[in-house]
């Protein structure tokens, strides 16, 4: 399983492998929400936690469909499953070479995002430990969906629209930590709550995510 | 017949006719794609039954 | 009826059969008991003292309301039957009810909107309940896009009942985490539509009606629904095997 993870890592770092893509998306649109809502800095200070956790939350749907995709195309997903290795394990470590190279990125990038939008100095700690937090869901509940759509041609909008109302409840408590910890407030119940989901869906969701792989590789 | 509805005849008329609208769409949809695939399914047996 | 012969039903030739007696019961009862409670309520109920006639509202934001949320778990429960016990039928019945669940839900979230604008002045409001029907209906279009994009109708009918299964606990957390969302700091925007608490009798019995008649109608249009997928799954099946040379 190391072996398919460092594997997953390399590839994803390769020219064309999509590391940089959702970094690189994570800026564009951090730089066009002024462009949007006007540069008053009182007001870009209160929308940054959502902004920055929104941004990155877009930024790993992006990359979503390459989590099986080249895989699929190859073959050599077939070749995973007559592997000795639990479809159940496979799929984890996919979500975690996911979140290493795409989500875990996002997060060291977001406090230096979050000085364009003149995040609160007591935000920093808060957006970065939120994100840290909840982008490995988004990583495992992301597996989930391209594993779904995973023999679909342009079944990236679908992905999308499969994905994210899975996405909401990471996304309210995440943001809810970033913006209650700009503000000074307190923030344990969000903080717990985002720790649970993703505990849980860590813990459950892949064998969901196998068993839908099992029926497409039918 | 009509009751008074006041001052907020345009919320609730217009809750009514959407709602009814909505559903007369659902089931006239419904309706219509069970006709179609019966006679659809009644064709494509016919043509089985006659290649043997 | 013995839960042995329930199963008998599973059969498609049976559930066509025995729906071909049924069905037009369903149907004749929930016009009948649509347009009594709808009139009734419309025509023969006051004002209320706050609220004024948009009382009346409640008539079919109610029932479309408990309908949108009925029809995702009548579709849980015959996702779970698919997956254990392979029954075709059920597979097939999740799929017809979801259109349907999901026009509930957009009536919901519609006659909502409405009722809320002379309440709340602005025609939307991130109210938990509404808020939560928002993302019910992201739920619905989701189910059905997927059962519409996959061509192999096993393959289909696995896939969307796993998602329905996920999605059910997800819609789960969202409820919760959307009331958290939005009883923070504003608490007196979040004011609520559904007074079951407290509907006086001369509201509760109409409604009462309206919302029997919404079942009704959402049984009848499944039994129609499931009955259309089942011949349509045949054709697809003889066509599959003309084209072999059979």
């Amino acid at each position: 399983m190391i072996a398919l993870l460092t594997r997953d890592i390399r590839l994803a770092m390769r020219a064309g492998g999509g590391f940089g893509l959702g970094l690189s998306f994570f800026l564009i649109v951090v730089v066009l929400v002024p462009f949007g809502v006007g540069p008053q800095s009182a007001l870009l200070s209160k929308i940054a936690p959502g902004i920055l956790w929104l941004g990155a939350l877009l930024a790993c749907l992006l990359s979503l469909d390459r989590i099986f995709a080249l895989d699929w195309e190859d073959g050599s997903l077939d070749l995973l499953a007559t592997s000795p290795l639990p479809m159940e394990g496979i799929v984890s470590v996919k979500a975690l070479a996911h979140w290493l190279t795409t989500g875990l990125p996002l997060v060291l990038v977001a406090p230096v995002l979050g000085v364009l939008l003149n995040l609160p100095e007591a935000g920093f700690l808060w957006l970065t430990l939120s994100l840290a937090l909840g982008t490995p869901a988004l990583s495992v509940i992301g597996t989930f969906g391209a594993a779904l759509t995973v023999g679909l041609k342009r079944g990236g909008l679908l992905l999308s629209l499969l994905v994210l109302p899975l996405y909401v409840p990471t996304l309210i408590f995440g943001a809810e930590v970033a913006r209650r910890g700009a503000e000074g407030f307190d923030i344990t119940t969000p903080l717990l709550l985002l720790a649970g989901i993703t505990c849980g869906t860590i813990a459950l969701l892949p064998f969901a995510s196998a068993a839908v792989l099992r029926v497409n590789l039918r | 017949m009509m009751p008074d509805l006041g001052k907020y005849a345009d919320a609730v008329l217009s809750s009514y006719a959407v709602s009814l609208v909505l559903l007369a769409l659902i089931v006239w949809l419904s309706l219509r794609r069970s006709k179609r695939i019966k006679s659809d399914l009644e064709e494509v047996e016919r043509k089985v039954k006659s290649n043997g | 009826m013995s839960l042995n012969s329930l199963w008998e039903y599973a059969n498609p030739k049976k559930f066509i059969q025995t729906t071909d007696r049924v069905l037009p019961w369903f149907a004749w009862s929930a016009a009948l008991t649509l347009v009594v409670g709808l009139v009734w309520g419309f025509f023969f109920t006051p004002d209320d003292y706050r609220q004024g006639s948009t009382v009346k509202i409640i008539y079919l934001h109610v029932p479309s309301a408990l309908m949108a949320i009925n029809a995702w778990l009548m579709m849980l429960v015959t996702s779970l039957i698919w997956i254990v016990r392979r029954h075709h039928v059920s597979a097939l019945a999740a799929r017809a009810a979801a259109p349907v669940g999901m026009i509930m839900t957009v009536i919901a979230l519609l006659t909502g909107a409405i009722w809320g604008q002379p309440m709340w002045g602005t025609w939307w409001a991130w109210d938990p309940r509404l808020t939560s029907f928002l993302i019910l209906f992201l739920f619905y279009l989701g189910y059905i896009a997927l059962w519409e994009a996959i061509e192999n109708d096993d393959t289909a009918a696995d896939l969307t009942s796993i998602l329905c299964l996920v999605g059910s606990v997800f819609a789960l957390l969202s409820r919760y985490a959307v009331n958290f969302w939005n009883q923070g700091l504003h608490q007196g925007a979040s004011l609520s539509l559904d007074k079951e608490e407290n509907v006086a009798d001369v509201f509760w019995y109409p409604l009462l009606v309206a919302m029997a008649g919404f079942v009704l109608l959402f049984i009848a249009l499944v039994l129609m629904r499931t009955r259309t997928e089942i011949r349509a799954r045949r054709m697809r099946a003889l066509l599959a095997r003309e084209r072999m040379g059979a």
